[in-house]
């Protein structure tokens, strides 16, 4: 037996035990017949401290098997921190393939972001969640809140969506954007950007939201509405940028800023370096792109 | 066999890998409602239980989940002591109890209504309906529309329990409150969550 057969035979496959998977699944189950709805369950400690993703890690390690292949992104980046320790996390105690192309994965672990590339039926998207209650910056009651879900009460939200109309001449809110899913819950899309609402609209991907520190599952089934909240005068509309990809020229695609220098100079790239990169792979060249020819990471098999 | 023997053998062979393939193919059917999952027969309950609900009972429940057992299961000693054995799930006494509820024979079952529904604040809590059908395909078709459905889809169970599409409207009525339904076939399921509806019924 080598070394690495050793170190996997420490853990249950997909490191939670099985009774606990099982609770998890069943909340699963629920979140995916109610859509929109938070449902409560048990959240364990994870070997890694809340607010890196304990929900999302929980949500894929009780839906992943051994064919599946893992992608992990982190502000639609897969090589930052969070992104890279979560994947060698799930090669490890799963031994499952790891991708960093989208239309590879059959589930795509993210914090905030969508991907760029259209996902399709048979996906599962896990998306990281902070604060699941779209409600809880304007109610701090857990009570409350829960009647006014129950009740269908969503009249404080507009009146908060409103204040920003007032103050700023237009909705300011840019992330966790609130949606109704089916005309009915309004549900914390998790702090993605407002530009990726639109992509969980009718999405043939199987859309679930794991809040680790406050125990909460919830989930959008494919091709359910899904309607960012708005008002006839001041409708819904995304972020624009006045410029492309300064790497793959995209245009329409969710840009991050990078400071260049401490003299002011700066760049706007792909927040998607996965569809950067396979554009770049393509030809495609920005204002500010190298010449010379990315090695795109290749999916690693597993072992 | 005598009874202790059947109801400690034909559990998983790989609990972990065959929970984990069972769960994927229901949480597969609960998204996409009226989709026809195959599964293989993973688990070997005694009569009348079928494969594919023991699969879905060892997969689903434990001691967290009281389950209910229609009169047919409930007449067979060996159903409950091998239900009891592999999950440790207690029995619920009655219906509005139960987290789940197995059902053999359908065609005579107890009123939807009657089973828990979950609370307007809770709506999580209610039964998840298990219904041991011979057939996803042979019966009266069932148009189907709802989230996870992208124009509509069919499905033809045989064997529904009586007023069925008159008992489902109702169901969708309690929304957030109702129950879901898992249909376990031979080789096969499908689902029907709360969201559900049901277009048509031609005879």
């Amino acid at each position: 037996m080598t070394a690495r057969e050793t170190e996997i035979a420490t853990y249950n496959f997909a490191y939670l035990d099985e009774q606990t998977k099982r609770m998890i699944r069943r909340a699963i189950l629920k979140g995916i017949a109610i859509p929109g709805y938070q449902v409560p369950f048990a959240s364990r400690e994870m070997p890694m401290p809340y607010g890196w993703g304990t929900g999302g890690v929980q949500v894929t390690a009780s839906i992943i098997g051994p064919d599946d292949v893992l992608k992990v992104i982190d502000q639609g980046a897969d090589d930052t921190t969070n992104a890279v320790s979560i994947r060698a996390f799930f090669k490890k105690v799963a031994n499952v393939a790891v991708t960093t192309e989208t239309a590879k994965a059959t589930i795509i672990q993210t914090r905030h972001r969508i991907p760029e590339h259209p996902l399709n039926t048979g996906q599962v998207l896990v998306f990281q969640v902070p604060i699941p209650e779209p409600l809880r910056f304007l109610e701090p009651r857990e009570t409350e809140t829960r009647k006014m879900h129950a009740l269908e009460e969503y009249g404080l939200m507009h009146v908060k969506l409103y204040e920003d109309i007032a103050r700023h001449g237009r909705i300011a809110t840019t992330y966790a954007y609130p949606v109704k899913i089916e005309g009915r819950y309004v549900m914390d899309p998790s702090p993605t950007p407002k530009f990726d609402n639109p992509k969980m609209h009718r999405s043939p991907a199987l859309q679930l939201f794991g809040a680790g520190r406050e125990k909460r599952i919830y989930a959008v089934p494919p091709f359910t509405e899904v309607v960012s909240l708005d008002f006839e005068d001041h409708p819904f509309e995304v972020q624009t940028f006045d410029q492309p990809c300064a790497l793959c020229a995209a245009e329409n695609v969710h840009l991050d800023e990078v400071i260049l220098d401490d003299h002011g100079g700066h760049m706007f790239v792909c927040s998607d370096t996965d569809h950067c990169e396979k554009r770049r792979a393509d030809g495609h060249r920005g204002s500010l792109a190298p010449e010379t020819h990315l090695a795109l990471e290749k999916t690693e098999p597993a072992q | 066999m005598d009874i202790a023997t059947r109801s400690i053998e034909g559990g998983f062979a790989e609990p972990v890998f065959n929970a984990q393939t069972v769960f994927r193919a229901t949480m597969d059917a609960m998204a996409r409602p009226g989709s026809i999952q195959a599964l293989p027969p993973l688990a070997h309950p005694p009569a009348p239980l079928s494969a594919t609900a023991g699969a879905m009972a060892l997969a689903l429940c434990d001691n967290d989940t009281p389950v209910w057992l229609d009169p047919r299961l409930q007449a067979e000693a060996s159903v409950k002591a091998w239900l009891s054995f592999h999950t440790g799930a207690p029995s619920a006494n009655t219906p509005a109890d139960a987290h789940f509820a197995i059902v053999a024979n359908p065609a005579e079952m107890a009123a939807l209504d009657g089973f828990s529904q979950g609370t307007q604040e809770y709506p999580d809590r209610s039964t998840t309906l298990i219904l041991l059908i011979d057939d996803l395909a042979s019966g009266p078709s069932l148009q189907l529309e709802g989230p996870g459905i992208e124009k509509t889809a069919m499905i033809a169970p045989v064997g529904m329990p009586r007023h069925f599409v008159e008992q489902w409207k109702q169901n969708n009525q309690r929304f957030p409150r109702g129950v879901d339904i898992i249909l376990a076939a031979p080789g096969s399921l499908a689902c029907l969550p709360r969201t559900t509806r049901i277009k048509t019924m031609e005879a």
